[in-house]
């Protein structure tokens, strides 16, 4: 009984709820005419499309710079390489990859001005992250119109310049991840191999960083800054590194998300991609100076399964359209719910 | 000196912090026109009685006080500060509680301004009225020559120098018509000589027109000079309350200090220690609250070495300035190499430690594992409790060894604790410490800096921190700085014990030195006749 007491408050209640709350929605699906297989297919797949982006969360919750309102800078890190590799016509595995080569300058030096900002706003990084964001994706609306891209499928047709609000990435990289080595079950389901193994290849490789001197250095400014200076760590340093390998992930995961979604979405698209991510991880357990691969991972799958599902199972049910709305409670509330949460971290 | 009957009586007040004996049956009585020195160190209770004399809402939360207090023969219960100063009490604070942006007049007056009726009252009340300038200025006038100094009615005080400030805040006090009892907790800490020669004067003056004054200082000259009864607090107890006639300044410090002298006589044992490893040249760090300005000593290889001094003087600064965590300039070497200053990394790798007075704050990952903090110093300085990955592209936490680490010392500081993955949180504070000690041993230091080692622990954890200590030291042959303001934890295990004072080494003495030498260095009073002697 004081087990399942102390399991509950560990794992947190609204957790629970949600948890309960998805596996409701499965229980139902089938008795409102939605296809379970291809409800949980549905689920491994934004599972995968998501998750690095969710990822990106965890080196700056670890260094104590709080959960990276920021995140479109790493987006854009992403935006920038996924469309320069259209315009070198890189296809394939190639393109991918490129993608990524070409993105990771980018979200280095964002990355490190962006450290830079926050070194200077110590406690307050979250509320300036966001804005940096906003104002950065505002800046980058104009910058896709201004740079020179020239290739015919990006640019708007009738001008011959200026980047579309949407890139179809169909006839160079489209499920380069998704189809690789991916199974098929009958018609409706479809497990992404490729996909899956790539989230779990970048969480371990995280979890591997957070066990070298300078994984455990990190966390340790995020626990307390002022014993890690104690004990000859550059606090400032950790917390550049800790920014810039979450920019970087940012932009990984931008990109993995449009291999599978199919299309680079410009402009303001990424503004709404940044809550979702910091809701995920909080509902996966995180608190705001901890944060766990586990986290990660229940948290995408709670998270994105709560989006999969109620569209389907909840409009059917009230003949009503009201995922957006639960959506927007759920991430809000999530996000509430861990700020508050805040006063609880010991000092 | 005694005029009269007693104005106020203290009578036989006790106080406890959940169970932690701060006064102990504390009784004197303060007549008209008397002034009256209390002294004690750092601790000695001195705060706290003044904090139950002003019903401070502090001592109410928790768990009030036992005893009773009269004023004027009948008993008072006050149950706030507003109550105090109704009965005829006056506060003088140690920092100014003053408005900056008023004048002088403003601020004597504050809160008690005369007020002229005007039409508005009629529909909005008192607080409508508007204030008689001419008035307020006549009364702070009043109040000021009641004092007999030079201060301009309608200066700012943000362009006062601070000796003009606390003239004000006294002028405020002496203002109410009712106040009949002034206390001063350390009014002279911040001003001059000169300028603590003025007050001197002014409370003298004040006293002979029947106001009872409580002088709180660790200025002994002065408590010496101007009291006419002196009343010696330490640890909680009155140890003395004696008229102030052919008493010397050594006997209120021994007094102040003093326990049994035998105890520490009896450690002093002949030492053949080495050469000099460690030194320090015009040392000055800038901590808030704690300045070094200019520090200079030795430390000889096998020894340890005390430094004490009352709080805010600056030895706390000492150990933090050389390990790097505040600003500092100066020259410091260790083994004849330089150390470089403000780098914690570069300090730690020459092999030096630090135990840190300020636990929880610096001292402890409390949100990780027992393990994380024992080993962590040693991972980030030294690469230890790493172990290669195949291939050697990277290293990664061995924590294997970090666990085994950590039960020795579990094991050897016979540390409480359900595992080596328990939280540094969920320990006792004697036990925290021992883990702060932990992590600094780990990392196998030349020369150990030990802050107030034994701060917020019960005595049976601060005797085995002590005994630790001696243990390194006499086993290992660690060098070890300590810094505490227990003078005589100090006396137990230090070789040498410098006292520091104002930023400055007041003097260097041996264990074995007699009491009344420390506590003179303390006061900051007669460092060559301390030396001499």
């Amino acid at each position: 009984m004081r087990n399942l007491k102390t399991f509950i408050q560990d794992f947190g209640w609204p957790r629970i709820i949600i948890f309960f709350f998805l596996v409701g929605l499965f229980i139902m699906a089938p008795f409102v005419n939605v296809r379970l297989d291809a409800s949980i297919s549905d689920v491994l797949n934004r599972f995968g499309q998501n998750a690095i982006m969710v990822l990106a969360m965890v080196p700056m919750i670890q260094s104590g710079c709080g959960l990276n309102f920021g995140l479109a800078l790493g987006l854009v890190s992403g935006l920038l390489g996924a469309t320069l590799s259209l315009q070198f016509e890189l296809h394939g595995m190639l393109g991918f990859l490129g993608a990524i080569a070409l993105a990771t300058p980018f979200s280095i030096i964002f990355g490190w001005l962006y450290a830079k900002l926050l070194n200077k706003v110590k406690g307050e990084e979250m509320t300036i992250a966001m804005y940096v964001g906003f104002s950065f994706i505002m800046f980058m609306c104009i910058m896709w119109l201004i740079l020179p891209y020239s290739n015919p499928t990006m640019v708007w047709g009738y001008a011959g310049k200026g980047l579309r609000t949407t890139i179809s990435v169909e006839n160079y990289w489209l499920h380069i991840l998704n189809d690789f080595l991916a199974i098929r079950i009958g018609q409706f389901f479809v497990f992404p191999t490729g996909l899956l193994l790539f989230v779990a290849l970048f969480a371990f490789l995280m979890w591997l960083f957070l066990r070298t001197k300078t994984g455990t250095a990190m966390t340790a400014v995020g626990s307390n800054p002022d014993f890690a200076r104690a004990s000859g760590v550059d606090v400032d340093k950790m917390r550049t590194i800790s920014i810039i390998i979450s920019t970087f992930l940012g932009a990984v995961g931008i990109i993995v998300y449009e291999q599978s979604f199919g299309f680079i979405q410009l402009y303001t698209a990424p503004s709404p991609m940044v809550f979702p991510a910091v809701a995920a991880i909080l509902i996966g357990g995180a608190s705001i100076n901890k944060a766990s691969m586990v986290n990660v991972i229940v948290g995408t799958i709670l998270f994105q399964g709560l989006l999969t599902m109620t569209p389907s199972v909840i409009n059917s049910l009230l003949q009503t359209d009201m995922s957006e709305v639960i959506r927007i409670i759920v991430s809000n509330g999530m996000i509430l719910y861990a700020l508050t949460r805040k006063i609880k971290v010991s000092k | 000196m005694t005029n009269g009957s007693s104005l106020l009586s203290i009578e036989h007040v006790s106080k406890d912090f959940y169970g932690n004996v701060v006064l102990h049956d504390v009784s004197f009585d303060l007549h008209e026109g008397e002034i009256l020195g209390l002294v004690g160190e750092n601790g000695a209770g001195k705060t706290t009685l003044m904090r139950i004399l002003f019903g401070m809402p502090v001592i109410m939360e928790t768990g009030g006080f036992q005893g009773s207090i009269k004023i004027g023969g009948t008993e008072v219960h006050f149950s706030s500060p507003f109550d105090a100063l109704d009965a005829g009490l006056g506060m003088v604070h140690q920092e100014f509680s003053l408005i900056p942006g008023f004048t002088t007049t403003e601020n004597i007056v504050l809160n008690r301004e005369p007020m002229r009726r005007t039409i508005l009252n009629d529909v909005f009340g008192e607080r409508m009225s508007v204030l008689e300038r001419d008035k307020m200025r006549e009364r702070a006038e009043k109040a000021i020559s009641k004092l007999g100094v030079d201060l301009d009615p309608d200066m700012l005080v943000s362009e006062m120098p601070v000796g003009h400030k606390q003239f004000t805040e006294i002028a405020r006090e002496i203002d109410r018509e009712q106040t009949r009892i002034l206390i001063l907790d350390e009014p002279t800490a911040v001003l001059t000589e000169s300028e603590a020669e003025v007050l001197l004067k002014t409370l003298k003056r004040l006293a002979s027109e029947g106001i009872a004054i409580i002088f709180i200082s660790h200025r002994l000259q002065e408590v010496l000079a101007i009291a006419s009864r002196i009343v010696v607090l330490r640890d909680g107890h009155v140890v003395k309350d004696t008229v102030n006639e052919n008493i010397g300044m050594r006997d209120v410090a021994s007094w102040m200090v003093g326990r049994s002298l035998g105890e520490a006589g009896k450690r002093a044992e002949a030492r053949n220690l080495g050469q000099t490893i460690f030194s320090v040249r015009h040392l000055w760090v800038d901590m808030p609250g704690e300045t070094v300005r200019d520090v200079s000593f030795d430390v000889r290889k096998g020894e340890i070495f005390g430094i004490g001094g009352l709080a805010g003087q600056g030895k706390l600064g000492i150990p933090n300035g050389i390990m790097g965590l505040f600003p500092a300039g100066g020259e410091v070497t260790l083994d004849g190499k330089s150390v470089p200053l403000n780098d914690p990394a570069k300090a730690l790798a020459m092999g030096m430690a630090f135990v840190s007075e300020d636990r929880r704050g610096v001292g402890l990952l409390l949100d990780e594992s027992l393990e994380w903090n024992i080993a962590f110093t040693a991972i980030q300085v030294h690469r230890q409790y790493l172990k290669k990955m195949p291939l050697g592209l990277f290293s990664l936490r061995d924590e294997k060894a970090m666990e085994e680490l950590c039960q020795e010392y579990v094991r050897l500081l016979d540390i409480k604790c359900t595992s080596t993955k328990q939280k540094a949180k969920e320990l006792s504070g004697g036990n925290q410490q021992k883990i702060c000690l932990a992590k600094a041993f780990a990392i196998k230091p030349r020369l150990m800096f030990v802050s107030e080692p034994t701060r917020g622990i019960d005595v049976g954890a601060k005797k085995l921190v002590l005994d630790t200590l001696h243990h390194y030291n006499r086993d290992f042959g660690t060098t070890i700085v300590m810094v505490s303001s227990e003078l005589e934890e100090l006396r137990s295990i230090c070789d040498r014990i410098a006292i520091v004072d104002e930023g400055r080494i007041a003097g260097i003495l041996p264990p074995t030195a007699d009491i009344s030498e420390f506590g003179l260095l303390m006061s900051g009073v007669a460092v060559e006749e301390a030396v001499n002697a």
